[in-house]
């Protein structure tokens, strides 16, 4: 190892400058002032007031702060492994060899381009509950739709449809890391007599774990923070606060009743929700996951 | 070893039978959406369902562009087009230029404390944006930024964790007797740079453009808290705008605007599929 030049060190510092700044400004500082606002009474125009754990105080005992929290897991109780499992799926499908694969490989991953407030406008138009069309649809089946938009129980499933429909980021990813599976393991296992079942449960899904890791800890900070679409589609959290998420909570604690400190202390919980849940994912994953030796 | 073939053809029937009904379930929202924004309005709320316009109106694109215009004086969807494409210009130049600045020094000098200032870009990849929202806010208040675009583009000319990260790994992979032959030829770093690393990166830049490309047109929430004049809008806050003065009635004119939202990204995507396709691929391999 040579040492580092003086020259090449000031070089180093001048060209991460900008984003040395950035970071600062941008990152560190608002992390640390919102812990510092989260204990305070603070509505921006004027200066912030001490006020200790009040915030957090009321919030343990704020029943919307409760019902946000709850409805933003159970949706990612649904979303995460609905979308996780679809995207694996394609993902396979997509990695045989049948004709005109480009075509559909374009097809499922289109509707992951588009705007979230696009797809929130679409899809009010396709569950709308009296002109919807999916429902018409589920009829030719035999099956009975849902009022998607106007029912509790239903309105959090409709979202989850939505996201499973824009599922194509994900389906590229993990079609990467299906290509990186070496053929001989698959051969390996044919030699052996193994069943398609065996060779996905015993051989793909292994060789390709660091990438499920990987989307689920993507996943996870996601669908916490899920604000544009409940926001556009079901206005204050309709029907019956069974959309209420807890961006959308937080977005309205700070912009519509202006307390910022009560949404820096809701800031504040979600980050450690992600960084719990994030830690307990990777720990989890120590047995599961494996890697290729790189 | 016959039966065996015939498992094989039997599986590539089935998949393909899966992947025809799953592209039509895919693309069928699409399909509606352009369906409904072709219809005379009474035709979207037929019951039963119309399928196809009894005939094609195209004008309600047009209609789409000009709806509005007589409350306003204005035509709000062309105001926010143009709005979103100025603001996108800005924040792509200034990531592109900022990031490949950062990323050549992450990947290619040498400077104490340099891998832990790295280890520490990439955690911030998980710090939500509501953490940072309200003293970001605040911030932007103090210097009377609200109500410009200035909140939404100058932080893109500070640079980002994931544009870093994405243009880091890309350049470490340029051999380095390359530059290290024009250093002994004393060139300086910002000549190298220029004339050597960034000419050799234009995928991976592509790539980084495109990306904060769609995350400006997309951008909802930031408009959202930064925008407060209606004829400062992006497409992303116009539409949704449209859509609550509507109260959802005229939902052909209001599918044409979303398909002339959606329109542009698809496009994009068509002539640059390969880099999107390579650059989804490193963001979750190589992390």
């Amino acid at each position: 190892m040579k040492k580092i030049s003086r020259r090449e060190a000031w070089a180093g510092y001048i060209f991460a400058s900008p984003w040395l700044i950035g970071f600062l400004v941008f990152m560190a500082y608002p992390l640390i002032a919102s812990i510092y606002f989260s204990f305070c009474d603070y509505s921006v125009l004027k200066a912030p007031v001490w006020v200790g754990l009040d915030n957090y105080k009321s919030l343990m005992k704020d029943d919307l702060f409760w019902t946000a929290l709850k409805n933003t897991l159970f949706y990612a109780i649904l979303a995460l492994p609905a979308g996780m499992a679809t995207a694996i799926i394609l993902a396979m499908l997509l990695n045989t060899k049948v004709k005109g694969m480009a075509a559909y490989r374009t097809f499922f991953f289109i509707p992951s381009l588009v705007p979230q407030v696009s797809l929130a406008i679409l899809w009010m138009w396709v569950l709308n509950g009296e002109h919807g069309v999916l429902n018409p649809i589920l009829a030719k089946l035999h099956i009975t739709g849902p009022n998607w938009m106007g029912d509790p129980n239903w309105s959090k499933p409709a979202l989850v449809v939505m996201g499973v429909w824009g599922v194509g980021n994900a389906v590229l990813i993990y079609l990467a890391g299906l290509q990186d599976v070496p053929t001989q393991l698959i051969e390996a296992a044919d030699l052996d007599g193994a069943n398609s079942w065996q060779k996905t449960r015993h051989v793909t899904i292994p060789m390709i774990s660091p990438v499920i890791l990987f989307n689920l800890i993507m996943g996870i900070i996601g669908t916490l923070q899920v604000f544009t679409v409940p926001y556009i589609m079901f206005p204050n959290g309709a029907p019956a606060h069974s959309t209420y998420f807890y961006a959308v909570y937080l977005y309205d604690n700070a912009f519509r009743y202006h307390k910022m400190g009560y949404a820096s202390a809701m800031g504040w919980i979600m980050f450690l929700m992600i960084l719990v849940l994030t830690l307990f994912s990777l720990r989890m994953s120590e047995k599961h996951v494996h890697y290729q030796g790189t | 070893m016959k039966s065996q073939q015939n498992t094989v053809t039997v599986q590539k029937v089935l998949v393909q039978v899966a992947l025809v009904v799953l592209s039509i379930a895919f693309l069928f929202p699409f399909a509606w959406m352009i369906l409904t924004a072709l219809k005379p309005l009474d035709e979207t709320m037929k019951i039963p369902i119309k399928w196809i316009p009894s005939k094609f109106m195209w004008s309600n694109f047009i209609d789409a562009i000009k709806y509005g215009h007589e409350s306003v004086g204005y035509y709000p969807f062309l105001v926010y087009a143009r709005n979103s494409i100025v603001l996108c210009a800005l924040i792509v130049s200034g990531t592109v230029a900022s990031n490949s600045i950062v990323a050549y020094s992450f990947s290619r000098l040498r400077w104490p404390g340099r891998d832990l200032a790295f280890g520490i870009t990439l955690a911030t990849m998980m710090v939500p944006f509501p953490v940072l929202m309200v003293p970001t806010f605040a911030l932007f208040r103090h210097l009377d930024w609200i109500g410009t675009y200035r909140p939404l583009w100058v932080p893109a000319w500070f640079g980002s964790a994931f544009s870093i990260f994405l243009l880091r790994q890309f350049f470490r992979t340029i051999p380095f007797e390359l530059t290290e032959a024009a250093k002994i030829d004393g060139a300086s770093e910002w000549r190298i740079f220029r004339t050597i690393v960034l000419p050799l990166s234009k995928a991976a830049l592509a790539v980084v453009a495109l990306f904060s490309f769609m995350g400006a047109w997309n951008d909802f929430l930031g408009p959202l808290i930064y925008l407060l004049d209606q004829k400062t809008f992006t497409l992303s806050l116009g539409l949704q705008f449209y859509q609550s003065q509507n109260g959802g009635t005229s939902w052909n004119l209001l599918m044409a605007a979303s398909a002339m939202v959606i329109a542009p990204v698809i496009i994009l995507f068509f002539f640059t599929q390969r880099l999107f396709i390579q650059g989804i691929a490193i963001t979750g391999l190589k992390g």
